[in-house]
Parts: structure tokens; C-alpha cells; sequence
């Protein structure tokens, strides 16, 4: 179980990086190859946290930040997936999947969490409306830092809960774990490249001479796989 | 005087430093009240507010209060690109614009900001510095090498594309619209694609071997052997199936699904 003192730094953390997904100041530290990492970092095993960080990173990619659209919450939810996979000084076989794992399933979560705050937003903007149309500068100041602070509550609690669930869980799937490391890690890996590669090339297939493109890329990166 | 007795100037009214930084600062936190009715208005008034207090009769006249509740009006644009029409906007109203002219202006910049903005950041660089990172973490360079690299690379562009946007809105006024055809933001999101699918082929085959784990995970040379191409080979396969299935079957759902049987396959083994 996960104490309170533990549980601090990583809600702070985990609200910076979820606000940093919408609010501010969208520099892409939510991007889950730098919150995995912090992540992995802060609960003691930055290799664990970094590898969990480029899994999620190709799974996010398919996923564009488009305003009006309801899209998984990166931030906290690397921070937690790279935590849960660091969570143990010793990288156990399934540690990385379950960090994904939960790294996946926490950004579901964490999109219907920031729906619900684009909809609070909406109720606040609405009663804010009469003194905002008169021109009032406290009715526009108080409403964005209302919705900034907001952001940073929710991705703090996401960050809480989540750990707060997962971490048993992963104590006792880590425990109970049977599939090797080779096994285990090619399925990860395959999954994730699948997702990015697919995802890149329905945004990117329309430019001229798309294929040559990604084909000269693919032949070089096999022989850098080979030779290295 | 009212902002409707002021004659439109050629020339950029005077506007100090210390309002174009708060300007420019606050544009970090642009979508900070984001929702669905408004969507950015209340972000583009909050961002303009430190430049209105300039306008004749200052923060308790009329002109300064008209301008607010104008530029808090519904909008919706990239967060990034929204700068273009905050400079433009400023400079409308420091010159005293019609106020149907500027809500005009504020209704027809909506979508071609919104749409040069997620081809060129959301589809194009975001994209193009991820793939760098996973590129550099396949060739196994450290986590804060990767970090910093991505960030300092991504961050590169994206300050670097907001200080343009606002100085060339300021610049252009409500005729910037001209500006957003030059060549490189038109032809830029086709580079960039190019790019990507360069990157993408070099770097994904690498992030996979590296996520196998040939160095620093004890995994043994034969199973590596049989793992890395079984792995790509699935990739293929699955990036295959997720390129033809309807946009709406969602891969990293997929990958969800695939990981959660993954688990529960080895538990209850």
C-alpha cells in the first residue's frame, strides 16, 4: 500500500504534467517520453520509467490534441504507467507491460476526467457570461485561473487514484507473473510500433512519394538494428 | 473619446514592453478556461487584456470594456496559431476598428488557423520530434539525453512559431490573413510528412529492438533472435490491419485489449 508521503510528490508532479496537456503551458512535458521518465525517476528506476516512456510514446502518437475532441490524457498517466513500472529497484519480467498497461488505461480515465472539466468550464464561462459581456477584467481573470487550477486539482487526484489502485495490483501481478521477458517484450513492442506506424501513416500518406520515404527509413533502420 | 472616433491607422500604434511580454506570457495559458460554448474566446481576452488597458480612458473606460467583452467572445483556433489573431486583434482595437469589422475578422480566422495548426504542429512536428526521441532511445542514448533532446527540440519550434505568430498579427493587422499563404507554412505540413515517414521507418525498427532488449535486460541471444523478427513482423501485420480497419477502431484500444490478455494470459497461468 502506498503511503501518504509517497503519494505526494507524485500528485504534484502528476498535476504539473496533466495541466501541461491543455492548460499550461502545452510544452509536451506531458508527452509520455518525458512523464514516464520523471516518472520511472521519481520512484527509483529511470531505465524502467524511460523504457514504459517510448512504449506509450508510440502508442500516443496516433492520438492528435484536437481541440474539441475527446482524446486520452497523456500526462498523469505516463507519470503513473513509468512509476508503476519503476516500482521495483529491479526491473521484473512484466514490469514494463503492466507499466503501459496502466499507463493506457489511466489515459482513458484521464480523458473522461478532462471532458468532465471542459464541461465544468463550460457551466463557469456560462455564469460568467453577463459580467464578462459587460467587460469586467475580474470576470475573465477569475474564470481562466479557476479552469488553470481546476486542471491541476484533477490531474493531481488522477495521479492519486491511479496509484492508489494500481499499485496493489501490480504487487500481486508482478508476483504471479509467468511469461518471459523475450516474450513478453516483443508483444509489447510489436503492439506499440503497430499503433505509431499506423497511426503515421494515415496522417502522412498523402504527401507526394510517401512510401519511398518511409521504405528508405525502414531499409536503413533494419541495418542499424543488424549492425549496432 | 470612444474606440469608434479613432481613424484606423497604416502605421502600428505604440503599445509598451511590458504589456507585449504579458501578452506574449500569457499566451502559455491560452486554453486555460478551454469548454465547449466558448471553446478559446475567454483564453484570447485573457491574453489581450494587459494590451487593451492602453486604450484611451485605461482599464475603467468604456473602449477598454467594449474591447474585453469582444475578445471574449466564442473562438476556436490552434492554441499555438491563436497568437496570430491575438496580435491582429491587439492592434485592431488599439486602432479603433470597427467593432463588426474586428468580429468579422475574429469568425472568418477560426478555421484556417485551426487547420494550419494541426497539420503543422499536431500531424507534422509534434510527430517529427517524438520520433527523434525514439530514435535517439533506440540508439540508446540515456533518459535525459532523450528528455532534453525532445524537449529542447519540441519547444524550439513551438515558442519559436507562437513569437511569430503574435508579431506577425501585430505587424499585419487584420490583414494578416495574407501572411498565413506564405510558402513555408503552406508547403511546410508536406515536409514535415515527408520527414516523419523517413523517421518513422528509421527509428521504429530501433525502439522496437531496444524495447526487446539486447543490451541491459539479460535476455538471451537465441531468444532474441527468434523475438525481434516474430515482433516485426507482428507490427507489420498489425499496423496493417489498423491502416484498413474504420478510423474509429482506435489502435491504442487495440493495444489495451492486446495487453490486458497479455496479463491476464501470465497470471492465471
Amino acid at each position: 500500500m502506498i503511503g501518504a508521503a509517497q503519494l505526494l510528490p507524485f500528485s504534484l508532479l502528476g498535476a504539473l504534467v496533466g495541466a501541461d496537456v491543455v492548460s499550461f503551458p502545452q510544452a509536451m512535458l506531458s508527452r509520455p517520453i518525458v512523464a514516464a521518465t520523471l516518472g520511472g525517476a521519481l520512484a527509483g528506476n529511470v531505465a524502467a520509467g524511460v523504457l514504459t516512456g517510448a512504449v506509450l510514446e508510440m502508442v500516443a502518437m496516433e492520438t492528435l490534441p484536437v481541440g474539441a475532441s475527446r482524446y486520452p490524457e497523456w500526462g498523469s498517466a505516463s507519470l503513473v504507467g513509468g512509476a508503476i513500472a519503476g516500482w521495483h529497484p529491479v526491473m521484473r519480467p512484466g514490469a514494463i507491460n503492466h507499466g503501459v498497461f496502466v499507463g493506457i488505461a489511466t489515459a482513458w480515465a484521464g480523458g473522461w476526467s478532462m471532458y468532465a472539466l471542459r464541461r465544468l468550464n463550460g457551466v463557469w464561462a456560462e455564469r460568467a457570461l453577463p459580467a464578462m459581456e459587460a467587460g469586467s477584467r475580474r470576470a475573465v481573470m477569475s474564470l481562466q485561473l479557476r479552469g488553470l487550477t481546476a486542471d491541476l486539482f484533477r490531474a493531481a487526484i488522477v495521479t492519486a487514484i491511479a496509484l492508489l489502485v494500481w499499485t496493489p495490483i501490480n504487487d500481486y501481478a508482478l508476483a504471479h507473473w509467468t511469461v518471459g521477458r523475450a516474450a513478453a517484450h516483443s508483444i509489447l513492442a510489436a503492439a506499440a510500433a503497430a499503433v505509431a506506424g499506423g497511426a503515421i501513416w494515415r496522417q502522412s500518406h498523402g504527401a507526394a512519394g510517401s512510401k519511398w520515404y518511409l521504405l528508405a527509413g525502414a531499409v536503413l533502420g533494419v541495418v542499424l538494428v543488424i549492425v549496432a | 473619446m470612444t474606440a469608434s472616433d479613432r481613424a484606423p491607422t497604416t502605421i502600428a500604434p505604440a503599445l509598451s514592453w511590458s504589456a507585449r511580454i504579458a501578452v506574449f506570457t500569457r499566451m502559455f495559458a491560452v486554453q486555460g478556461s478551454w469548454n465547449y460554448e466558448t471553446m478559446l474566446g475567454p483564453g484570447i481576452g485573457f491574453c489581450a487584456e494587459p494590451a487593451l488597458r492602453e486604450l484611451p480612458g485605461g482599464p475603467d473606460g468604456p473602449a477598454y470594456r467594449d474591447a474585453l467583452a469582444r475578445e471574449t467572445r466564442y473562438f476556436n483556433a490552434h492554441p499555438y496559431l491563436a497568437a496570430v489573431a491575438i496580435g491582429a486583434l491587439v492592434r485592431a482595437e488599439l486602432e479603433g476598428r470597427p467593432a463588426g469589422q474586428i468580429e468579422r475578422f475574429r469568425t472568418a480566422m477560426c478555421g484556417p488557423l485551426g487547420s494550419l495548426g494541426d497539420r503543422l504542429v499536431w500531424a507534422g512536428w509534434l510527430p517529427f520530434c517524438s520520433l527523434v526521441a525514439l530514435l535517439a532511445f533506440g540508439l540508446h542514448a540515456s533518459p535525459l539525453v532523450i528528455v532534453l533532446l525532445f524537449l529542447g527540440l519540441y519547444n524550439a519550434g513551438h515558442v519559436a512559431l507562437r513569437a511569430w505568430g503574435v508579431s506577425t498579427g501585430w505587424r499585419s493587422g487584420l490583414r494578416v490573413a495574407a501572411s498565413l499563404g506564405s510558402p513555408l507554412l503552406q508547403r511546410g505540413p508536406q515536409y514535415l510528412a515527408r520527414a516523419v515517414l523517413f523517421l518513422a521507418g528509421l527509428a521504429l525498427p530501433l525502439a522496437i529492438a531496444r524495447v526487446i532488449g539486447r543490451r541491459g535486460l539479460e535476455i538471451p541471444s537465441h531468444d532474441w533472435k527468434i523475438a525481434l523478427p516474430l515482433a516485426a513482423l507482428f507490427a507489420i501485420v498489425l499496423a496493417a490491419l489498423l491502416v484498413r480497419l474504420p478510423a474509429r477502431v482506435e489502435g491504442w484500444r487495440a493495444a489495451l485489449v492486446v495487453l490486458a490478455v497479455l496479463i491476464l494470459i501470465s497470471i492465471a497461468r
